[in-house]
């Protein structure tokens, strides 16, 4: 099912004694999902995102703004009359019923002519079980499982009533790194097959950037960008995006652009063609640097670190916002360790631009990276 | 690990101490008084050693009638008492202004003199020759003939202790089960909002399993304690509680040992241990029936 949010805002009253503000969890929220994708809605911790989720699953109400599921405006429906399957981050199976009850719970809530028969019922629970592959499990209790297995019971419970919409809140925050990675897969394996639209909360960049079709990047309630995972990591709109998506981080550097040349330091390091002359904030992939004796750009050479595939140079030069410059480079190119100082030239695509005053993004002309 | 074993016996031996001389000598000693018949307080002798003790108290009308009474007693008040809990916390639970105020004067009885709370109600419900008490005033208004609370017909007279003991063992289980029902996990109250659940529904298959531990506990202390019962008919009914038909079996021990007809503590560790069984094998079937209705996280 396509949703649509028009301008929706959330504010909360302000806690605390002396509060008599209001606090904007979600700020104005306009956009579509279009049917069947899987959408990450990406921020760090206290940026609204689980707002945005409670918004559009119908457990809190917008301040002002409308939701749209499909041409239906459900902005003032209860969630049970949305269509829609959510999946807490702490999972939320009921303790004292089996797996099989768990699924089968929001199945008995159905009243009157949507009631199904006992056997349609367990019919639906078992399917719905075999979508995550948890059919052998049906008589454990919720603490006899591993988080993962409580994971696809959850997903299971939320499937059982084939909603249109499928919400999962930080759906793999609880898991240990190695199931989180399985887990996410199969969370995708899921969407793809029941071809559910889903939104999903989460604060890690890579678990958004894996498995999303679309990523949201959230900051204090407001969109910062939307767009695919490739789109928001090689063009982010500003200098926020760019530092929240990417591991390594994206290295800052404080430049300037003169003759539409950036500096960084007294090293001209790039061509900016059609940037005036002012200063500028400089994100340089990790991946953006190329080791070449004769390059432009030289740094202080403090360690590497051989990963196998590729090796890590840390480096430090003045105009770095943060002490350690991270470059990453194919490991076939060889770095003397006890150097003292390493040169790059760099990719021109890897170097982002952001406007000093707001942290925008500065477009270089003729050459749309 | 000897050695530890060593220093935890040490550690548990102050304890133990105390147990030993104050519970399990006195319980050992109950049994033997029980046992000794014909047993004289003032030369420290008896006749002979049998079952005659309990056969006595048994065969006692007076502690028939206790026996009657207490089972009475238990019966009404610990499920009327623990329903009632459950409701009242349940609506403080989902209120949210007062909630404070409300649960603290909930909570006032709990903090109140038994014995001075028995005058109130007393006063509430006797029937003397100049007034007739404010309950009958309120019973007259529907148009029903005064009734003696106090002195009168037995059912009033139970009702009256009923009343009583449950209004006494509120407090407390209120207390217990808001803690219990705020310690319940929203989400799982959300989880069954976005399930459609209706709210029937969540009490039953969601908020009572989640407090069924609690509500265990209420229920064999309010079983034991009520059991136990005295103080309450006494608050209530004064002294002469055999007189009254009200007496307890506690209350039957201690007149067979202290009150007008006492001074045979034979008979007072007979019905003693009478009690010890009859709350041991009631605790034991409620572990039983309990076992498959209750769930420990």
């Amino acid at each position: 099912m396509k949703i649509l949010l028009e301008n929706l805002t959330k504010k909360f009253p302000e806690r605390g004694r002396k509060a008599r503000g209001e606090v904007t969890a979600v700020n104005n929220f306009s956009f579509e999902i279009p049917d069947g994708k899987l959408i990450g809605l990406l921020g760090p911790s206290g940026c609204g995102k689980s707002t945005a989720l409670n918004l559009i699953c119908g457990l809190e109400t917008p301040t002002s703004g409308k939701i749209f599921f499909g041409d239906k405006d459900v902005t003032h429906l209860p969630p049970e009359l949305r269509g829609i399957g959510m999946v807490f981050q702490n999972y939320a199976l009921y303790p004292h019923l089996t797996v099989q009850q768990n699924i089968l719970f929001p199945l008995e809530n159905l009243k009157g002519k949507d009631r199904l028969s006992k056997e349609e019922m367990m019919n639906r629970a078992l399917n719905a079980a075999k979508l995550v592959q948890i059919d052998q499990l049906m008589d454990r209790r919720p603490g006899e499982l591993s988080g993962g297995q409580q994971q696809r019971v959850a997903i299971a419970r939320a499937l059982v009533k084939t909603p249109g919409v499928l919400l999962l809140d930080e759906p793999l925050s609880n898991l240990d790194a190695r199931l989180r990675l399985q887990t996410r897969e199969e969370i995708r394996k899921i969407q793809r097959a029941t071809q559910v639209t889903t939104i999903f909360v989460t604060h890690d960049q890579d678990e958004a950037m894996s498995i999303s079709d679309l990523i949201v990047v959230m900051k204090e309630g407001s969109v910062q960008q939307i767009g695919t995972p490739q789109e928001v990591y090689d063009n982010p709109s500003n200098l926020f995006v760019a530092k929240f998506l990417g591991t390594p981080p994206v290295n800052v550097f404080e430049g300037e652009v003169r003759d539409e040349t950036l500096h960084i330091g007294e090293d001209a390091v790039l061509k900016a063609p059609g940037v005036s002359n002012q200063k500028v904030w400089a994100a340089i992939r990790p991946e953006g640097f190329l080791p070449d004796e004769n390059g432009p750009f030289r740094c202080r050479l403090n360690r590497v670190e051989v990963m196998g595939r590729d090796v890590s140079i840390l480096s430090a030069h003045t105009g770095c916002e943060s002490s350690a410059i991270r470059s990453i480079i194919s490991a076939e190119q060889i770095i003397d360790p006890d150097a003292e100082t390493v040169c790059f030239s760099l990719k021109p695509g890897k170097v982002l631009l952001f406007r000093k005053d707001n942290e925008e993004r500065i477009r270089l002309g003729g050459n749309p990276s | 690990m000897k050695k530890n074993n060593l220093k935890a016996w040490l550690y548990l031996l102050p304890a133990l101490l105390f147990l030993i001389a104050f519970m399990v000598y006195p319980l050992m000693d109950v049994l033997v008084y029980s046992m000794e018949e014909g047993y004289n307080f003032a030369s420290q002798t008896y006749y002979g050693v049998g079952t005659y003790n309990y056969s006595y108290v048994l065969h006692d009308p007076y502690f028939l009638q206790a026996v009657k009474n207490t089972f009475l007693l238990v019966v009404i008040t610990v499920p009327v008492s623990t329903g009632l809990a459950l409701l009242i916390s349940a609506g403080l639970n989902s209120i949210k202004p007062l909630k404070e105020l409300f649960q603290t004067i909930y909570f006032l009885p709990y903090v109140t003199n038994t014995l001075a709370v028995g005058l109130v109600f007393m006063i509430l419900f006797q029937k003397t020759e100049y007034t007739n008490g404010l309950v009958n005033l309120i019973l007259g208004l529907f148009g029903m003939a005064p009734i003696d609370f106090i002195d009168g017909p037995y059912w009033a007279k139970m009702l009256v202790l009923c009343t009583y003991t449950i209004w006494v063992v509120l407090p407390f289980k209120i207390l217990v089960l808001t803690s219990a029902l705020a310690s319940v996990n929203p989400d799982f109250y959300k989880a069954a909002q976005v399930d459609g659940t209706s709210k029937f529904r969540v009490f039953t298959r969601i908020t009572l399993p989640m407090i069924s531990p609690m509500l265990f506990y209420l229920v064999i202390t309010g079983f034991i304690g009520a059991f136990k019962a005295y103080s309450d008919a006494v608050a209530l009914f004064g002294t002469n509680l055999n007189a009254a038909e009200m007496n307890t079996i506690v209350g039957y021990i201690y007149d067979m040992l202290y009150g007008n007809s006492g001074g045979f503590p034979s008979y007072a560790s007979a019905a003693a241990i009478i009690l010890f069984v009859i709350v041991l094998t009631i605790t034991c079937i409620n572990m039983l029936v309990s076992k498959n209705h209750v769930y420990y996280q």
